[in-house]
């Protein structure tokens, strides 16, 4: 890759324009309120930003949080309300989108962070759901951000957290939970989406250093193509300029991980 | 694949809180008051009158955003065991009862983190493993729901979340069917903890109590709980909560105790007041990684202070507050020791 930007950029950018305006999104911190505040700042200036904490609809950060709950997120925001609040909209179905992270995942998008290993004896614990499983179950859209590594892109979760599709076509129907699901995985080697009959991943774009072979040779299951798998344009000069000085102008997301 | 799973229809875990409505009922009437009784007391005192051994806590707002850490480090100095913690984003309040060995229960919605610090904790994996610490698990909106449920005085909420999931399959919630609809929820049961510890920015020696900022659950965890400690960051006359009474979000008739403590929520955040202590987090989180580290942690800045006033004279007092403070206010940059950090996964 040239160096003129990162990959975390190159993914930053590319999760921001799959956001379309005038919709809702529930953000977490690090690259997807990164990615939402970028979007806000081009194409999507009508994009409703809430936290899962309470903060409702601010504008220009001054900087990156380090919680979703900080005082920041209230930043000239409408209001600062409650969880049950929040999550109640999302569930009236005025939240379009939820950005999600996890340490596994499947081929319909259920994300595991939990536990690896055995539930009782783990390999590795991880703090579990927080807003996730809620951001899953209630939002319309929601849009995954993770390394893209065979041992995180798994035939089966160690724990299923937080819903994608469950099983499949009319999973979450079945379960109970309302219509909505996964949208777009946003890994370090491309864009996913889902195939809308099969509910099953598939990949969308590829980046200008990766490939249709290397994305399938980093995953655990049977990725399907889409019909015309792209490669997502390098991130523009004003792109840049905007995430470096506008959004994160202390480099938090590069030396910071990002959740949720 | 398609079809494939099947969905229970119950979790398996106990719910640990079976108390009916009836029953919280007349303990409500019995151990509460509407008279308006002076409940200011010392942080010591509201912890060894309200926290036993064996106690369900709640914690209030957003664990490590407005956290009463003076009454947690109190519990770990009095040395309080068994206590199961309801894990509603519970980050660094969490882990200093879990440091101090007082805990052996957590209902995880969000647990053992501390959100975006590259750095974790190995705390709770390490007790996980020695089999001293058992969890289960829920959403953080769940929690939200089984404190609005025990506030209005029900015994569950039917909800849309975690149905389908292992998270549900490790939680006490069942599926319900609505008499109306016919639709699926998920139903959570009321939760009615022991005593609940909520940090705030005024209160009135009665308990009534304005906070600034997002409440999170605070508002349903008051009611719901059955024994409140406030710690609060000013005591004000009673005329200044009358002034304003749209501002209240506790009233006083909830509170068991008021404790002034200014700074009380260091090293966390105060909204609008004071921003997160960052080097001294790390410090913890540092010493977090090995159990010789964590003893020493809590044995020099919660066991080795009498106090907490004690406690910001060692870690800066007055003069450190200020930085952080004018940190909140965007008059100074934000701190951020983590670059290059490395720890955790």
């Amino acid at each position: 890759m040239s160096q003129e930007y990162t990959l975390t950029e190159l993914m930053v950018v590319a999760a921001a324009r799959e956001l379309e305006d005038g919709k809702g999104i529930l953000v977490g911190t690090g690259m997807p309120l990164a990615a939402a505040l970028l979007a806000k700042r081009t194409h999507t200036p009508d994009l409703l930003l809430v936290f899962e904490a309470g903060a409702v609809g601010p504008i220009k950060m001054p900087r990156l949080p380090i919680s979703v709950g900080e005082t920041i997120t209230c930043h000239r925001a409408v209001q600062a309300s409650s969880m049950d609040d929040v999550m109640g909209a999302a569930a009236r179905g005025m939240i379009e989108y939820g950005f999600l992270g996890g340490a596994q995942i499947d081929m319909y998008g259920n994300l595991n962070t939990t536990v690896i290993g055995d539930y009782n004896a783990p390999k590795a614990r991880f703090p579990g759901s927080g807003g996730a499983n809620d951001i899953g179950s209630l939002c319309r859209k929601t849009i995954v951000i993770m390394k893209h590594e065979k041992h995180r892109f798994v035939p089966k979760n160690d724990f299923i957290t937080t819903p994608g599709y469950l099983d499949g076509p009319g999973g979450r129907e079945r379960a109970g939970l309302p219509e909505g699901g996964p949208y777009k995985v946003v890994s370090t080697l491309g864009v996913m989406g889902f195939d809308p009959d099969s509910k099953r991943m598939r990949i969308d774009k590829t980046y200008p250093t990766s490939t249709i072979e290397l994305i399938k040779e980093s995953t655990g299951f049977e990725l399907l193509l889409a019909d015309k798998v792209t490669q997502v344009k390098p991130p523009t000069k004003k792109e840049l300029t905007i995430l470096r000085t506008k959004v994160d102008p202390l480099g938090h997301i590069a030396g910071l991980k990002s959740k949720k | 694949m398609t079809g494939e799973m099947v969905f229970p229809s119950e979790g398996i875990e106990k719910n640990v809180c079976p108390t009916t409505p009836d029953e919280m009922r007349e303990w409500f009437a019995k151990n509460k008051t509407v008279r308006l009784v002076d409940k200011r007391m010392s942080v010591k005192d509201a912890v060894s009158k309200f926290v036993k051994d064996g106690d369900y806590l709640g914690l209030g707002c957003f664990g490590h955003i407005r956290v009463g850490m003076a009454p947690l480090y109190e519990i770990v100095r009095q040395g309080r065991r068994d206590l199961r913690v309801a894990g509603h984003t519970a980050v660094h309040d969490l882990d200093i009862l879990l440091a101090g060995g007082c805990v052996s229960h957590v209902d995880v919605a969000y647990s053992f983190g501390h959100e975006l610090r590259p750095i974790r904790t190995k705390v709770a994996s390490r007790l996980i493993k020695a089999g001293k610490l058992k969890t289960t698990e829920c959403s953080n909106a769940s929690f939200s729901y089984r404190y609005k449920a025990a506030a209005n005085g029900i015994s569950f909420m039917p909800i849309r979340m975690t149905l389908g999931t292992d998270t549900f399959l490790h939680s006490p919630f069942k599926v319900v069917i609505c008499p109306f609809t016919g639709k699926k929820y998920c139903a959570v049961p009321a939760l009615y903890p022991d005593v609940a510890i909520i940090h705030v920015h005024k209160a009135d020696m009665y308990g009534n109590c304005q906070i600034e900022g997002i409440t999170v659950a605070d508002w349903d965890l008051a009611r719901a709980a059955k024994r409140l400690i406030i710690s609060t960051e000013e005591i004000v006359d009673e005329k200044v909560i009358r002034k304003m009474p749209h501002l209240t979000t506790i009233p006083y008739y909830t509170v068991d105790a008021v404790c002034e403590v200014r700074y009380g929520s260091h090293p966390c955040e105060m909204p609008y007041r004071y921003w997160f202590d960052e080097p001294h987090i790390k410090e913890y989180l540092e010493a977090a990684q090995t159990e010789q580290g964590t003893e020493a942690y809590v044995k020099k800045y919660v066991l080795g202070t009498k106090d907490f006033s004690d406690y910001l004279h060692m870690v800066g007092g007055e003069k450190r507050m200020r930085e952080l403070e004018d940190i909140e206010d965007l008059k100074k940059v934000a701190e951020n020791p983590w670059a290059g950090a490395k720890g955790g996964d």
